[in-house]
């Protein structure tokens, strides 16, 4: 087990640069994910990690221990790859025994070992199979199997789940957290699906354009998005470009364009709803679930009449756009007899709760 | 010091690489290249003024006479290859998928066996016009090929399989939705045909044309057995070797290569212009069901025809393999049969020695390959490198390179002491052939290798760099095993080929280490047919079980390898 650091990295290929000033302290033990869009540096730096990258500025650490360049078979660490990469020419048995054979394991160890990790794995009786044999999710199984046998100080996942439908996906979900809780090796997990980073990690960091934006736990990550990048990235979300009037002890005066018209937004003055000290363009986030949605005006701050434009059943909840001033927001209703009545065309208010509207930096120059 | 130490790994597989190319490919060229700018040892290009001026007429004529030739080959390959790749992928019928498989035959015959098939089937004492001669009790013989109707009728039947076997691969790789569509939006047979398979089948008959066209160039063992006084540039460049006339074969030789590396290039450029991959997966065979019985059975009979005429060639080696020596002289069809060819060849060590010396130049030649093979294309595939295209180029240019002027190069550059060859002579050695069979086989291992190497996903290699395995435990245990079967069927092929090749032995060979093809040859000019046609049958033999095993065993086409 070891912790890993990762030290104003940079990553360049040509004059494309993949990753940039990257620091990170991954704890011992930690289930860290690395969560972005294709092409966003998470997968070059978790092969910076595996040693298949060297890189071009910067520091890794293991332990304290530089390992920048140290070659990728001497860093012990166990490798999940998108593909699994077994070896086509070999049982499942002889794939899970590799890493043991190149350390020069005895083959009654060897045996030993191998059968009790393929049973941790539920694979116990697929020891002879040729891996073409098996099915996706056995496959994946087998890769796990492979990676931990070795008893690696890390293990680094490549979007394990990418190639499996959606039911395998759920079940290998709950295998690799039951594995990682047994074992407890420190794992990176490299995903672009963000219900698998909320569910799954410890801690998440936030990959952009080779840039990390957020680092946090799942409920930081999605509760406090440090911009409107992450705050996208990361379930739905109103996000509308804002401008600050005054600020007083208790609140914030935000102005907000609805359409043509603008409006004025109390908003709580406090470090959850906004960090002072950014001067770009901000933008004014709010979640589905936050809004209030009512049927008659009410007494309160924050509350606008609109209409609704589009209502989704979805069991649970009811997923509504409502128009303001020409502008749609999201709205996100628990499922209960009281709303289910609501239909498109209807007049209703929301209010949009001055304790969960926050103002963040707005980084992708995008203004809706 | 260079600091990655990836990048310095790559440096040091590349230099045997590298050296192996520039000494045996690139040196030899430039060396031939060299020669033919020089004349009484002074450098000038009168050597060229020479060949391109209207007093040398036969020079100018053999450059015409080869591209001609060419042309017609390419257009009578085209139209017997590409309407049989069609009937046959698009049709079922009884007996379909023996035809197709009848089909490429040709290749398993070495070229100057073919050539010695077709001259006593259809020559001037052939069997088939006498046999029609005596059917029907004509004076003469109503026809006999030689010239350029016995070149062009050997070339179409050996080279129409590369129009066969192109235009079927990428007639099966036709989405049947994609004409689907085309019926669904209201497009009859024949615009369907016209507007959307035709256009998607033009890269592979292209390509399959200048592939021809280029085999055809460098045809070799046709024009020197058929010709009679008919001149191919090919065959000048021996011409003027055997006659001492070096700058001469050197000029021939160059202006010869400029026309089929042009080929080349030109090929290249064409096939990355335009990429008509498929982007749907899982295509399924699309064959129609022949229900009307006259075409069924019309069909069936063109197929038993069409298998009776390739065969013949295979049969008729076979038959005259059993032919003792001596006992067909005068009779118009040969009248005793036995095995006794066969038993000579095993029993006299003058008639053994031919093929005892071919095999043990092909092991020799072919365990170079191998090994260098396997390096090169580890390289060229898996490991990133500047320039990387021009040792791409250098491993293609023995493929786009006549037979026959590797030989030259093969001559110009050894026939002294150079550091290439350990500060040996090496023409009128043992060494120069196995080099030669070596050297032309370059391309086709190398390019069997990578084909399965870029098949092999990267991560393999590093998931077992990832679970500690050194570089070289990994290729090993790893690479090694699992691209086996390819490098395998691509190196075997390059074995039979180096058995039955003429071209570079007829330039290259000494008495002592004469292989098959020269003694075939020799045994043609004593009449001794039965001898040249066992040797012939030894060869098909081979060629026969190198495709079975790489069929069975490894599971790959290697028939394929060849175009």
């Amino acid at each position: 087990m070891a912790s890993i650091t990762i030290d104003n990295v940079q990553k360049a290929f040509g004059k494309v640069i993949a990753v940039d000033q990257l620091n990170l302290d991954i704890k011992d033990g930690e289930f860290f994910t690395f969560l972005g869009p294709s092409g966003c540096g998470k997968t070059t730096t978790l092969r910076m990690i595996a040693g298949f990258y060297y890189p071009t500025k910067g520091v890794v650490r293991f332990n304290e221990k530089d390992m920048t360049r140290v070659p990728p078979e001497k860093r012990n660490t166990g490798m999940v790859f998108q593909n699994y990469a077994l070896f086509p020419h070999m049982t499942v048995f002889e794939n899970v025994a590799f890493g043991l054979k190149v350390r020069k394991v005895s083959s009654t160890e060897i045996k030993a070992r191998v059968e009790n990790i393929l049973s941790k794995v539920r694979l116990d009786q697929y020891a002879d199979r040729q891996v073409s044999q098996l099915s996706g999710g056995q496959q994946q199984r087998v890769a796990l199997a492979r990676a931990l046998v070795i008893e690696p100080e890390i293990l680094l996942l490549d979007e394990p789940l990418s190639n499996l439908d959606a039911k395998l996906r759920d079940e290998m979900r709950e295998e690799i957290l039951r594995l990682k809780n047994e074992f407890g090796i420190t794992t990176i997990y490299v995903t672009h699906d963000q219900a698998e980073a909320l569910s799954m990690s410890d801690r998440i960091a936030v990959f952009n354009f080779g840039v990390c934006h957020q680092v946090g736990t799942p409920l930081e990550i999605y509760n406090e998005p440090a911009n409107d990048f992450v705050a996208r990235f990361i379930g739905e979300i109103n996000l509308l470009p804002v401008t600050i009037k005054k600020t007083d002890d208790r609140h914030i005066y935000a102005e907000v364009s609805f359409g043509p018209e603008k409006k004025e937004l109390l908003v709580h003055n406090d470090p959850f709803n906004h960090k002072p000290g950014h001067d770009g363009p901000l933008s004014i986030s709010i979640r589905p679930e936050a809004i209030k949605i009512l049927l008659k005006p009410e007494e309160g701050a924050n509350i606008l009449s609109g209409k609704i434009e589009e209502v989704q059943f979805f069991g649970s909840h009811l997923y509504m756009e409502i128009n303001i001033g020409g502008q749609l927001l999201k709205a996100n209703v628990l499922n209960n007899v009281r709303t289910t009545t609501l239909e498109e065309g209807d007049d209703i208010y929301v209010q949009l709760p001055e304790n969960l509207l926050r103002i963040i930096p707005n980084v992708s120059g995008d203004a809706s | 010091m260079i600091k990655n130490r990836d990048t310095r790994f790559t440096i040091l597989l590349l230099i045997p690489v590298l050296l192996v190319l520039v000494a045996y490919v690139l040196y030899p060229s430039i060396r031939t290249l060299l020669e033919s700018l020089k004349q009484d040892g002074s450098f000038t290009i009168s050597n060229y003024h020479e060949f391109f001026s209207q007093e040398s007429r036969t020079n100018l004529q053999a450059l015409w006479n080869s591209v001609y030739i060419s042309l017609l080959s390419v257009l009578l390959s085209a139209l017997i290859g590409i309407p049989l790749a069609f009937i046959f992928n698009r049709y079922d019928f009884p007996g379909r998928s023996f035809f197709s498989t009848a089909a490429i035959m040709p290749i398993v015959l070495p070229s100057l066996v073919g050539v010695m098939a077709f001259m006593f089937l259809y020559g001037e004492s052939g069997l088939v016009p006498n046999a029609i001669k005596d059917l029907f009790g004509l004076e003469k013989v109503p026809f006999k090929i030689g010239g350029i109707s016995g070149i062009l009728i050997v070339h179409a039947y050996t080279m129409y399989v590369y129009f066969y076997m192109t235009v079927s691969s990428a007639i099966n790789k036709i989405d049947p939705s994609l004409e689907e569509a085309a019926y669904n939006l209201g497009a009859n047979r024949f615009k369907v045909f016209w507007k959307v398979t035709f256009p998607l089948l033009t890269p592979a008959i292209v390509a399959a044309s200048l592939l021809v066209f280029m085999i055809s160039m460098a045809s070799f063992s046709a024009p020197f057995l058929l010709a009679g006084g008919f001149r191919v540039l090919s065959l000048q460049i021996y011409f003027s070797k055997i006659n001492g006339d070096m700058e001469i074969a050197a000029t021939q030789s160059v202006i010869l290569s400029v026309v089929s590396i042009s080929f080349l290039l030109f090929m290249r450029w064409y096939q990355n212009r335009k990429d008509y991959r498929m982007a749907s997966k899982g295509i399924g065979a699309h064959r129609s069901e022949v229900s009307n019985p006259v075409l069924k059975w019309l069909l069936v009979c063109v197929g038993v025809i069409g298998v009776i005429i390739l065969l013949l060639p295979h049969f008729t080696i076979l038959l005259l393999s059993l032919v003792p020596d001596g006992t067909w002289t005068w009779q118009t069809y040969p009248t005793v049969f036995n095995t006794e060819n066969y038993r000579l060849l095993f029993e006299d060590p003058n008639i053994f020695k031919p093929l005892r010396n071919s095999l043990v130049m092909s092991v020799i030649a072919t365990a170079g390959n191998l090994v260098f093979g396997v390096l090169a294309s580890y390289v060229l595939v898996k490991r990133r490198f500047v320039g990387k295209n021009f040792v791409d180029i250098l491993v293609m240019i023995p493929w786009a390179l006549p037979a026959t002027v590797i030989g030259m190069n093969l001559v110009f550059a050894f026939n002294e002491p150079s550091v290439f060859s350990f500060g040996q002579i090496l023409v009128g050695t043992f060494w120069i052939l196995p080099l030669a069979y070596f050297v032309r086989h370059i391309p086709l291992v190398v390019r069997s290798t990578n084909a399965v190497l870029e098949q092999l996903d990267d991560s393999i290699e590093e998931a077992s760099r990832s679970l500690g395995a050194k570089w070289f435990y990994t290729f090993r245990r790893v690479l090694l095993p699992i691209i086996m079967p390819g490098v395998l069927s691509g190196t075997l092929l390059a074995f039979v080929e180096s058995v039955g090749e003429f071209p570079t032995s007829v330039l290259l060979y000494t008495i002592s280490n004469r292989p098959i093809s020269i003694e075939i040859m020799n045994q043609l000019r004593m009449f001794n047919m039965g001898q040249a046609a066992a040797y012939g049958m030894i060869q098909i033999g081979l060629i026969a079980l190198v495709l079975f095993i790489s069929n069975k065993f490894f599971g790959v086409k290697a028939e394929r390898s060849l175009s």
